[in-house]
């Protein structure tokens, strides 16, 4: 008998898993962007060493779960399972970059909601008594995202004002059955979501129905309010997909106001950086969450946060066969104090 | 003196004006690059089949050949000029005997180039 | 569940929210840019002929040039920085052809010369070699049977 469900698409944890590490490291853009100080490491070099994109963004998820676990001083013997996944096909970046770990694994792909599933399922093997200590992680690359979904780099196009910028990097955290907190207390799990947008370069407009349909579930579910928190952040929307975010609640009577934030908005200056409509990619909210979220939380500044990753789930196939964009938004409620 | 001038102003003109018409298209249609490119080679091929893109040539000079529109007016002359003197075999040898330079030098200069050089990162 | 929104509806309004493109700036741009492409080809055109070479071959070599400076300037990770300024102004011309040949080559330089390199060169590229070829085939044989 599943007691810990809440609502349809919600789970309320008895032992609240918390988050005891985090990890980030970013590119050189987004380590010129605003929130350049919450992250561990900065890249000079989005090859850093390696002889390929591909390679190079396996190598900043490798050592990004290095830094998570040394942050927490724990080795990998300790992690009973990774949860990781990324945006390159047969999420390839994860497999390279987890491959000496030694450790469990479970690859996962939701696009850029990936680290939000990714801590949904963390969450849940840690209350179900599965696991002691769950490493979840996520990343991707401009570059080597370029190259698969869109054209070369050297090619010579033209960005459309919706488009979307990748970010360089990965993010994780470490959850564990034991700590001081924050804690995760709920997880609401995404639908897949499509309104019949077709246009790749407009990913915001794709993703924000399905962010709008988690998040009425998620206060249907639990009973919450807008209010209850001091911040609702979605995963890279960017500013199209926030404003329709934000406007599709206010119809269904939601007010989200100035506790509304976007990870794409937040990442990089959109007036000073040349992202277009803001930031995207597996990295964009594992980054956002993992460092300032993670870290504005600790310094007691942020007490309930609603963390609401969107996905896009189409490949550059689909989108060749005609195929509209469907999407996805999982959540997760982070509490600092119990 | 006087006509050398001239053969610059025209071509930027004509070439500045199938390119814009490019532009909107892009912007109207959001239509990708390669489609652009193929669009244009084909309406070349179509126009010179009419007899209208030589004209725009006559006028242009570079501003009519220099862009992809003019690779289909040198493939639609060359398959002409070969269909005069083969017969219907012309039309199989004259595109490709127009444009081997081109053709040629895209292949052989692209892959050196990319054996010699690295993309870079954009940021 | 978007209650009150159909598809159709959503996709409007969609339309609505999302800033559009600077038509008029890009179209300037692209005139400008794809004006002086034309122009320096120009130049060869006319420096050629007058050392005495024939329109027809003047033309020619004029095309390698061009395609050897897009292919170049690809390689030197500026003909992006161009295209992203000029749009169409960069890409119709042959020099953007060659861009299109170059660029995905060099980007899959990773996966190895013979299905890196020489698979990947053509991946813009080839279908306009396709569609070109094919309709000057088309054309030829039109003109066959009209003129013969």
């Amino acid at each position: 008998m599943a007691n810990k469900r809440n609502g349809s698409q919600t789970v309320k944890f008895d032992n609240p898993p918390r988050i005891i590490s985090t990890g980030s490291i970013v590119g050189p853009k987004e380590g010129q962007g605003p929130l350049r100080l919450y992250f561990d490491e900065i890249i000079d070099d989005e090859m850093w060493g390696e002889k390929s994109w591909e390679k190079a963004e396996s190598k900043i998820m490798r050592e990004t779960f290095a830094r998570i676990l040394k942050k927490a001083a724990r080795s990998p013997k300790d992690i009973n399972y990774i949860i990781a996944g990324d945006l390159l096909n047969q999420c390839i970046a994860a497999n390279y970059g987890i491959r000496e770990s030694d450790v469990p694994f479970f690859g996962i792909f939701g696009a850029c909601s990936t680290m939000a599933e990714s801590m949904n399922i963390g969450a849940m093997l840690i209350d179900g008594g599965f696991a002691d200590y769950v490493v979840c992680i996520t990343s991707s690359h401009f570059c080597s995202a370029e190259k698969q979904f869109r054209f070369p780099l050297e090619l010579g196009t033209q960005r459309t004002p919706t488009a979307q910028w990748t970010v360089t990097g990965s993010g994780g955290v470490l959850l564990s059955s034991d700590g001081t907190g924050p804690f995760i207390t709920h997880a609401t799990t995404g639908k897949i979501v499509d309104m019949g947008v077709k246009d790749a370069n407009n990913m915001g407009a794709a993703m924000a129905p399905a962010a709008v349909d988690t998040l009425i579930a998620h206060f249907r579910d639990t009973g919450f309010l807008p209010e209850d928190y001091d911040l609702i952040v979605t995963g890279d929307l960017g500013y199209v997909g926030k404003n329709i975010c934000q406007e599709l609640m206010m119809k269904h009577g939601y007010d989200l106001s100035e506790r509304y934030n976007d990870c794409g908005v937040m990442i990089y200056d959109l007036k000073k950086q040349d992202a277009h409509a803001g930031g995207s990619g597996c990295g964009c909210s594992a980054t956002v969450l993992a460092g300032y979220i993670y870290e504005e939380i600790n310094k007691g500044n942020l007490n309930n946060v609603l963390f609401v990753a969107t996905g896009a789930l189409f490949s550059p196939t689909s989108v060749q066969q005609g195929e509209s964009i469907p999407a996805i938004a999982h959540a997760i409620r982070i509490q600092r104090i119990l | 003196m006087q006509n050398m001038i001239w053969t610059y102003i025209n071509a930027f003109i004509v070439g500045g004006v199938i390119c814009a018409a490019g532009q909107i298209l892009i912007d109207k249609t959001k239509l990708t690059s390669a489609r652009i490119l193929v669009l244009f080679v084909t309406t070349g091929v179509i126009l010179s089949a009419l007899g209208v893109y030589q004209k725009i040539v006559d006028i242009g000079g570079a501003g009519a050949t220099i862009p992809l529109s003019g690779f289909g007016y040198t493939l639609t002359r060359g398959v002409f000029r070969d269909v005069e003197s083969l017969g219907i075999l012309g039309a199989f040898t004259g595109g490709l005997k127009a444009t081997a330079a081109g053709i040629t030098a895209a292949i052989l200069f692209g892959y050196i180039i990319s054996v010699a050089a690295v993309p870079k990162a954009k940021r | 569940m978007q209650k009150g929104l159909t598809k159709q509806e959503y996709q409007q309004y969609v339309e609505k929210m999302s800033p559009k493109s600077k038509i008029l700036r890009n179209v300037f741009r692209a005139f400008l840019v794809g004006g002086l492409i034309c122009v320096v080809g120009q130049f060869f055109i006319n420096i050629l002929k007058l050392r005495g070479i024939d329109q027809e071959r003047a033309s020619t070599i004029t095309t390698l040039i061009m395609v050897f400076l897009g292919a170049l300037f690809t390689g030197l990770n500026v003909y992006d920085e161009l295209g992203r300024f000029a749009g169409a102004g960069s890409i119709i011309p042959i020099t953007g052809f060659a861009n299109s040949i170059v660029s995905p080559a060099m980007e899959h330089k990773t996966e190895g010369y013979v299905m890196g390199v020489g698979g990947k060169m053509f991946v813009v590229a080839g279908p306009v070699l396709v569609y070109g070829i094919s309709a000057s085939v088309i054309a030829g044989i039109l003109y066959y049977l009209i003129h013969k």
